[in-house]
């Protein structure tokens, strides 16, 4: 036995923790097995895991068949039938999932829109753009600038509406939505929060109707019966219905945001405007605004995300958006019978684009969480 | 200073200073406001019933007591065949809706509680395995996950002849869930009215146990207590009027079963899809209500020797409910609302039927469409006012 080392109070030298507690094995024992019933749920999570994720893999990657010119002869290259997904038929697919049936000389138009769409975006997402003043300007005209280019008219070949699909029309319903429903769900919000009980009252009555009841009865709605609200012999494009229609639908939800906002802004912020003799709406604009939009936009994308996703309901009424595309592409019938590699597919498709813009609002959230630090408890 | 102004300007400075009133401003844009809305309205209508008349057709809605003329598959509560009226079918769309939303907001809540817990779990495999499904049922459109799963019923559940069934009576094929159909008998009416008993012996037990606590500080096991009795009560009844509910199996005949009780694929479809994608919702809101509660909180209560369950009792919950409730209202009004997708798969909801196919048949598109929003509304209006109640009991009285 060795003789025990004695130390004066405070000096003695610090020891590395036991080695079960550090490391790896530390990180194991606290994490996974910690005690008996987690013990027991980790192997149960990861029988789950075995279950089925070394089947879905080799599905997905290891048996695919990358390249081939009808299911058959994709099937036949596989150790047996439905072994593997046939991403060849989402390859041929491909444009038609992008763009529907837009005429392919004139793609460019659509493609340029496309990448338009991240200039008008970046003003709003990042606020260490150089120039983002005269940015703001392009994204205001942005909606605007891509209608005209996808649509044609004015000197462009103009494009039949019903051409316009996959992807193309996602965005095209998505950003339509947004772009009208921030300004009106601003103007309802400011309506449902003012004093003047009338405009009040009819503020309320328009945001609870439209979220009291589905958007597919809306679409129902834009699909039979709205043309019967206009002036005998207008009639509408049904895209153009769609859009009015998904533009009301979002800004309602646009307005509980915003005034979700509203209620954040200390009341001494508008006194003091009212006491430094702003109006109303210089109040709004200057002091208001600028504070409720910021804290609002993890909102705004939230309902964004849930815009983006609801525009698959449009195919309901016979439209071909991204999901209807899928769908049309099941009924090939040189292709038939590969639902899963079609879903699977488009759900991968809605799920980078929604799970990226829902990281986005959480960076957000964290660092305007930071900004307020000493209201947090 | 008045006597300095010129008296032609006394008129314009009037008239200015009207202007710069405050409340006569208001009363006069709301009087605008209501009439430019009033005239929107007007104009909406008068273009109505021009395009209307146009096109032959009259508002009226004697079209609901015409023959329907079209079978609905799936009708469990109320009876119906395609000789009987518009009306029907639509009261069979609407069972069928409130039937897949309230089983829906029961398996949401289920699963999305759970998930919520797992979330939070301090396993770390549990957490992330959570968190990798709510990320992904969340960020995909509930009209893809109910296709998906309307795929898998129809094509990868086996067919009725090699269906294997659960106890010999649970049958899962693709064309739907077989079970056994309760018959009830003369007497039945002994084992409802055991229920009731049951039931209110359980919220008398409960409020005697918390009376006892505040004056005594004896703690009752009332959970365990409400359940035996709850299980019991029925099943002692049962047996003393002499077991009069009995079961009609299904039988597989041919190939398909015949007798039990069914439910079809679209409903299964539906329910499963439209629970799980409303159950991510909900688990996140659990989790970010229970996160909200401040640490000391719990700590503080575990210094004081409340063991941890008493502790997720008496301290967290109570607190995390009041914050849980309006988004979970919020999310229960949600699935309702997208409980009308069922029309993708074929699924006879009140949009389907009264807005789809009665609509198709009948022209009566603002007939049909004014009814559909009726019904869509008044369900809010209950799911929120009944929410609305149960927060205002759960909120916790401050000074």
């Amino acid at each position: 036995m060795t003789k025990q080392k004695s130390y004066i109070p405070g000096t003695h030298p610090n020891l590395p923790p036991p080695r079960s507690e550090a490391g790896l094995l530390g990180w194991m024992r606290q994490n996974l097995f910690a005690t008996w019933s987690d013990t027991f749920l980790t192997l149960f999570g990861l029988y789950v895991l075995y279950s089925f994720l070394p089947d879905m893999v080799s599905w997905m990657f290891f048996e695919a068949v990358w390249s081939a010119s009808s299911r058959k002869e994709c099937w036949a290259a596989m150790s047996e039938p439905m072994a593997g997904a046939c991403w060849a038929f989402v390859k041929v697919r491909f444009n038609q999932f992008l763009y529907g049936f837009y005429p392919s000389e004139e793609l460019w138009r659509v493609n340029l829109s496309f990448v338009m769409l991240f200039v008008a975006l970046a003003p709003v997402l990042f606020d260490r753009v150089p120039g983002r003043k005269q940015l703001f300007l392009f994204t205001a005209l942005f909606p605007f600038i891509a209608g005209w280019l996808i649509f044609g008219g004015f000197g462009l070949e103009p494009v039949d509406t019903v051409k316009i699909g996959g992807v193309a029309l996602t965005l095209v319903i998505g950003v339509t939505g947004i772009a009208f429903s921030l300004p009106a769900g601003i103007l309802l919000a400011l309506g449902r929060t003012s004093n003047l009980p009338v405009l009040k009252m009819l503020c309320v009555i328009f945001i609870e109707f439209i979220r009291g009841v589905p958007l597919i009865a809306l679409l129902f709605i834009a699909s039979t019966m709205l043309n019967y609200f206009l002036p005998p012999g207008t009639t509408f494009d049904l895209l153009v219905r769609v859009l009015i229609m998904v533009s009301l639908f979002a800004s309602a939800y646009m307005a509980e945001v915003i005034r979700g906002g509203l209620a954040g802004i200390p009341k001494g912020q508008i006194e003091a405007a009212n006491a430094a003799g702003l109006t109303y709406w210089q109040t709004m604009y200057l002091i208001t605004m600028p504070q409720v939009l910021k804290i609002s936009i993890p909102g705004i994308v939230n309902t964004f995300i849930g815009l983006f996703k609801d525009t698959t309901l449009v195919v309901v009424i016979g439209m071909f958006d991204t999901l209807g595309m899928g769908r049309a592409a099941l009924a090939d019938a040189t292709w038939i019978g590969l639902t899963r590699e079609v879903y699977i597919f488009i759900a991968i498709f809605f799920f980078i684009c929604c799970q990226s813009m829902s990281l986005y609002s959480n960076y957000l959230e964290r660092k305007l969480d930071t900004e307020n630090k000493f209201q947090k408890k | 200073m008045d006597q300095v102004a010129a008296s032609p300007s006394q008129d314009r400075s009037q008239f200015r200073r009207l202007f710069y009133n405050k409340e006569v401003r208001s009363v006069f844009f709301q009087i605008v406001t209501v009439l430019g809305v009033c005239a929107l309205i007007a104009y909406i209508g008068m273009n109505m019933l021009t395009n209307l008349e146009a096109v032959g057709k009259e508002l009226s809605f004697s079209f609901l007591g015409a023959p329907a003329g079209y079978d609905i598959t799936f009708q469990p509560f109320v009876s119906y065949s395609p000789t009987e009226t518009h009306f029907r079918a639509a009261m069979v769309g609407l069972s069928n809706t409130l039937l897949v939303a309230v089983t829906g907001i029961i398996l949401a809540t289920i699963m999305g509680f759970t998930l919520g817990v797992m979330r939070l779990s301090r396993n770390f495999l549990i957490s992330r395995l959570s968190q990798a499904f709510i990320d992904f049922t969340r960020n995909v459109p509930l009209l893809l996950h109910i296709f998906f799963i309307y795929g898998i019923v129809i094509n990868v559940l086996p067919k009725p002849k090699q269906a294997e069934g659960l106890a010999d009576s649970f049958f899962l094929t693709n064309r739907g869930l077989y079970a056994p159909k309760p018959i009830f008998e003369e007497g039945a009416w002994l084992v409802l009215v055991a229920l009731i008993v049951a039931i209110g012996a359980s919220i008398f037990i409960q409020r005697w146990a918390k009376a006892r606590q505040i004056a005594t500080g004896q703690i009752f096991p009332v959970f365990w207590t409400c359940v035996g009795l709850i299980v019991s009560l029925p099943i002692i009844a049962f047996f003393i009027s002499g077991m009069p509910i009995s079961f009609d199996f299904p039988k597989l005949k041919g190939f398909n079963f015949k007798g039990g009780f069914i439910l079809r694929p679209e409903y299964l479809a539906l329910w499963f899809a439209l629970s799980y994608y409303t159950s991510s919702f909900i688990a996140e809101i659990v989790r970010g209500g229970i996160l909200a509660i401040h640490k000391g909180q719990r700590e503080a209560s575990l210094a004081l020797g409340v063991t941890p369950n008493r502790t997720l009792q008496l301290v967290i919950i109570p607190q995390a409910l009041p914050l849980i409730i309006p988004p979970l209202a919020s999310n229960y009004l949600n699935l309702t609302k997208n409980s009308s997708l069922a029309i993708a798969i074929g699924y006879y909801d009140i949009v389907a039927t009264l807005g789809g196919i009665s609509l198709m048949q009948t022209g009566k598109e603002v007939e049909t469409m004014f009814l559909v929003l009726t019904c869509y509304l008044v369900l809010s209006l209950i799911i929120s006012g009944s929410m609305n109640f149960l927060n205002s009991r759960l909120q916790l009285k401050s000074r």
